[in-house]
């Protein structure tokens, strides 16, 4: 069993409410923090060692590190709530179940920061989600943490939660910043960074929901303790949210020193393949990183055992390796086409490519159209080579990285899994009339 | 039928305590930020304005944060939430990206267009039901799943399908 800082509570009943998340032990760490001096409270986090759970995974230290504080301009905590990358669902997950984790955090982290007005940017369909955290905020500010003079401290903060209304760019910080202040989600060109100029032209800080939650724990057990957790540069825990083809889907802590092998075939957490079916590939950190097939993904391409963290999933760079990401695990047995996977993808990509930039909307149509032709058996064998040169074109020529997140898995499914492309030019009266690929890439079965 | 149109023809106006939210909203945000209300306060448009915002209930929400027609235009189109066109007055949303994909969601898409008769982005004849293939709605451990008004419908089986179909049926005669 690893450790766990976020969801150690999580079956207790009631969590949810703010009485009993407190005689659990909850707000204690607003009080310590408050305690402190902001620039305390700064200097754990950043001897955590705490990256953005995002997806970026930039150190949240240093980015808090960088917000500008010039005299009489208001500075604001932003929190990225719009979870909208495929495979993730764990900022959800925390916000249903234990909202005042995020509360918590956020108080905390606006003190850091000296933000006394704070937003939770939460994705428009989590219309439910948004009811639990606004009934956790009236609770909380009843009960004097939220609002002027915070438990005597002096401290004056308010949450707000703002809903989205459907756009996966919203994601990207200055887009979600433009959609904050009512405008159409459209990232802006950086710099000037949120950290100088973000929400109305102030300097802001956006953090995800388990990165503001993994700061209670923090200011508890201490950075340098946190940072003792894990390995390497993947200090603490990760939320990882499992889904596809394995026996339990759902969301859990890891304390980023278990293998791949185990995360997927052990009981503790996805428990298998369903119907004794072979791992073929999998996706592990939302639906924009590399995917790898079976071999690749166990083990490196240097043959040692991959694990569940930021180095060891990028271990090969994008030639053999692929990324931590968001945490999205996505898991595809044998009996799942790639070129049908990566087509439902790309058509993703391109619904959600904000139209700014020409490589990236008019590119993520073209994904699309081509690989629509080759899943449909009316590809070429050039179609292959014309499906690589447009996400070689898109790749590092947008404002934002959604280009980036449509290029990527492209570029893998063809890298590593390019006879299941070219079979369905060979065989395209045999694609037409089932629904899989080709099982070749699967793993042998366990013994 | 429900004449969503005739209704729409008619300029909105939110009632009093709607006006109190609308109030509430706006206050979240600095003086002279109001704009920031306006997905919000769309939202709320939509919800009291029949499922769908015409051009008329646009300009209302412009006029009462005082904004230009077209700020209100260019946000209501962009985000995938909004809709320009009436709906039923049950939206099926089913999710079909890569991960429920992988569960089987072309399956339930398919079977709800042969149960309902219509393709998705469509309405039936009677305005109750509208087919949307949207993209991932955060609930892949969940898969398939759909979103229906405020809820998520989670884990569909044809049989699941068939349930949900009976009991909006039935909530829509007790209304009337």
């Amino acid at each position: 069993m690893g450790k766990k800082l976020l969801l150690d509570k999580i079956n207790v009943e009631g969590i949810r409410f703010l009485e009993v998340y407190r005689r659990e032990g909850g707000y204690e760490s607003l009080k310590k923090a408050l305690s402190l001096k902001p620039e305390e409270v700064l200097e754990e986090v950043k001897k955590s060692g705490l990256r953005g759970r995002g997806g970026a995974g930039f150190p949240t230290g240093l980015k808090w590190s960088f917000l500008a504080r010039p005299e009489g301009v208001p500075r604001y905590l932003v929190c990225n709530a719009d979870e909208s990358e495929p495979g993730t669902f764990k900022d959800r997950y925390l916000m249903e179940f234990i909202p005042h984790l995020l509360i918590e955090g956020m108080i905390i982290s606006s003190y850091a920061l000296g933000s006394n007005t704070s937003y939770i940017y939460i994705r428009g369909e989590y219309d439910w989600v948004t009811d639990i955290v606004d009934e956790a905020i009236i609770d909380a500010r009843r009960a004097g943490l939220l609002g002027k003079n915070i438990l005597n401290s002096g401290f004056d903060c308010e949450i707000y939660t703002h809903r989205g209304a459907g756009a996966y760019i919203c994601g990207e910080e200055t887009a979600l910043l433009e959609s904050l202040e009512g405008k159409r989600g459209l990232p802006r060109i950086k710099p000037p960074f949120p950290a100088v100029k973000g929400l109305w032209g102030c300097p802001t800080v956006v953090n995800n929901v388990e990165t503001l939650a993994a700061v209670v724990p923090i200011m508890i057990i201490g950075g340098e303790e946190y940072a003792k957790i894990g390995v390497g540069k993947s200090t603490g825990t990760k939320l990882i949210s499992a889904c596809g083809n394995i026996n339990k889907p759902g969301v859990y802590e890891i304390d980023m020193t278990i293998s791949v092998e185990e995360f997927i075939y052990s009981d503790e957490y996805c428990g298998g393949i369903p119907n004794g079916k072979r791992l073929k590939a999998c996706i592990p950190g939302g639906s924009s990183v590399p995917v790898l097939p079976a071999n690749l993904l166990l083990k490196t391409a240097a043959g040692e055992t991959r694990f569940m963290n930021y180095e060891s999933l990028s271990d090969g760079g994008f030639q053999t390796g692929t990324m931590m990401g968001s945490g999205g695990f996505i898991v595809l047995d044998e009996d799942q086409c790639i070129v049908r996977h990566t087509l439902s993808l790309s058509r993703f990509y391109h619904h959600e490519s904000c139209g700014q930039c020409s490589p990236c909307r008019e590119g993520t149509g073209w994904l699309e159209k081509v690989f629509w032709k080759l899943e449909n058996g009316k590809g070429d064998l050039k179609d292959i080579d014309l499906l690589w040169d447009i996400q070689r074109r898109i790749e590092g020529n947008t404002i934002c990285p959604l280009g980036d997140a449509a290029a990527w898995p492209v570029a893998a499914a063809i890298r590593h899994f390019r006879d299941e492309f070219e079979w369905h030019v060979t065989h395209r009266e045999e694609c037409l009339k089932r629904n899989y690929g080709l099982a070749h890439y699967a793993d042998p079965l366990p013994a | 039928m429900h004449n969503m149109k005739e209704e729409n023809l008619t300029a909105p106006v939110f009632s009093a305590d709607q006006l109190e939210e609308v109030k509430m909203l706006v206050s979240r945000y600095p003086d002279g930020k109001q704009k920031s209300a306006l997905i919000p306060v769309l939202h709320l448009a939509q919800k009291h304005f029949g499922g769908w915002l015409s051009v008329a209930s646009m300009d209302y929400v412009a006029s009462i944060l005082n904004l230009k027609p077209i700020e209100v235009y260019e946000v209501a189109t962009f985000y995938s939430m909004f809709n320009t066109k009436p709906v039923g007055k049950f939206v099926f949303e089913v999710c079909q990206t890569g991960p429920c994909m992988l569960n089987g969601s072309d399956d339930i898409i398919s079977y709800i267009r042969e149960k309902l008769n219509i393709n998705p982005g469509e309405t039936t004849p009677d305005g109750l039901f509208t087919l949307k293939a949207v993209e991932c709605l955060g609930a892949c451990g969940y898969a398939p799943m759909m979103q229906l008004g405020k809820t998520y419908q989670e884990h569909l089986t044809k049989e699941k399908v068939d349930r949900i179909i009976e009991d909006c049926i039935k909530m829509s005669s007790e209304n009337n």
